[in-house]
């Protein structure tokens, strides 16, 4: 999600200046991506430069309010109408650094997915302790933001356990320098398979 | 026998095997575990690596072919077969995957029976039993059998089964067994609840979700303790993704 599309959603409940914003939508995600000032003045000066917000006068304590535009709404709207691509997320750096200490010599692979699942096991607990704690029916909200993380660390452990199973039974191919006429038969790279096995 | 602090639960050193010389199978090989008043420890590994059979010693329903279990301070192994069916039946509760209940049996009923055959008079039975289902959130099902209920409701019955009484001791087997994640999740505010207000708990699962409603998580293999956690301190820094 973007933060452009997080304030226009926040500007449609209705009017608001710099710093409520930023408390709406720290609020409204749970503190799960707190948002420095900088960043909603330098977000809300784009959106006036592309038409979603307009400034309205300061107030007399000289806070300026901004509301949203047709344009704001119409790409509001189509926000929440388009699902989010895969393609958008970042990569996931955890299964690109098993796949590199499959191939790395001298990597425990095994010790890297179990320290991996340990920590991600304890954030699933305080996660689901921070669950247990907002159980008010106006938390739904953050609940399912907290949800979200909480799904999206199972995952991560069952791929981890998958991992695991797959490693009993990997037989790593002899890696080889990758100058082609080498003859030396002496870089023959099988330690992270035999970590594996231990 | 020395009582370990105040653990309601530990294991020394335990071992379990079946059978003898090469088809000798090893299911747990030198396991300790203390679980304390107020502690949910969940149990989480492959098929095979021992969960089950730790559940099974730690509640006295299969006996260590090495090693101690201690329940309040009691080491099982010193129980005459008596001592340990009453021990069992009052301060230990069970919640099993498969659930048992009896279908001639109303829900308050089926609650009550471990209480009855422990002794209790069957009007006392009764209040305890109403109290647990009330406590499980099924105040005013008591009446009904287990196929006028919902797969949940009968499974928060199981609960109030294994919570009636004073037990001390929860241990449960992938209590949400088949149920939807909602009512599955119900079933571990349920557990969550009767240890924070003072009983150890054991919870089985293969599932992270569930393992992480525990304050310690231990991880099986091969029956042997590979790796514990405990929460993280800090809840900002998870919140805000600054690790990883």
């Amino acid at each position: 999600m973007s933060i452009r599309h997080g304030l226009l959603a926040l500007l449609e409940r209705g009017q608001m200046y710099g710093y409520q914003l930023r408390a709406a939508f720290e609020e409204s995600t749970g503190a799960t991506w707190p948002l420095n000032i900088g960043q909603v003045y330098t977000t809300l000066s784009r959106l006036e430069r592309d038409g979603l917000v307009r400034p309205l006068p300061e107030s007399e304590a000289g806070q300026r309010p901004y509301e949203i535009t047709d344009a704001g709404r119409a790409d509001l709207a189509l926000w929440f109408a388009t699902p989010i691509s895969r393609t958008d997320r970042p990569r996931d750096e955890l299964a690109i650094k098993l796949a590199l200490a499959l191939t790395t010599p001298g990597v425990d692979v095994r010790a890297v997915v179990q320290t991996q699942r340990s920590a991600t096991m304890r954030a699933l607990q305080e996660l689901t302790r921070l669950k247990y704690a907002s159980d008010k029916p106006e938390d739904l909200p953050w609940r399912l933001v907290l949800d979200a993380m909480v799904f999206q660390a199972e995952a991560e452990i069952r791929w981890l356990d998958h991992c695991e199973t797959s490693l009993v039974r990997y037989r790593p191919a002899p890696l080889r320098p990758p100058a082609p006429d080498s003859g030396d038969a002496g870089v023959v790279v099988d330690r992270p398979g035999r970590e594996a096995h231990r | 026998m020395t009582v370990g602090g105040a653990a309601v639960l530990e294991l020394r050193e335990v071992h379990r095997t079946h059978g003898a010389g090469v088809a000798a199978v090893h299911a747990l090989r030198g396991v300790s575990l203390t679980v304390q008043p107020g502690e949910l420890v969940a149990v989480m590994g492959p098929s095979g690596s021992g969960k089950s059979t730790l559940l099974a010693l730690a509640g006295g329903l299969d006996r260590p072919t090495g090693g101690e279990v201690l329940v309040e301070g009691a080491a099982l192994g010193g129980l005459g077969r008596r001592e340990l069916a009453r021990l069992r039946r009052r301060r230990i509760g069970y919640v099993f995957q498969d659930l048992n209940l009896l279908g001639s049996l109303t829900a308050a009923e089926n609650v009550a029976l471990p209480l009855e055959l422990d002794g209790t008079g069957v009007r006392q039975a009764r209040r305890l039993a109403l109290a647990a289902l009330a406590e499980v959130e099924l105040t005013g099902l008591g009446d009904r059998f287990p196929d006028q209920l919902s797969g949940g409701q009968q499974q928060r019955v199981a609960i109030a089964r294994a919570l009636v009484g004073e037990r001390r001791l929860v241990l449960a087997d992938e209590p949400t067994g088949a149920l939807d994640s909602q009512a599955g999740e119900a079933v571990l505010h349920l557990l969550r609840r009767r240890v924070d207000a003072g009983a150890a708990g054991v919870l089985v699962t293969h599932e992270a979700r569930h393992a992480g409603w525990a304050d310690r998580v231990i991880f099986l293999r091969d029956g042997v303790l590979v790796d514990s956690t405990a929460p993280l301190a800090g809840v900002e820094q998870l919140l805000t993704g600054s690790e990883r």
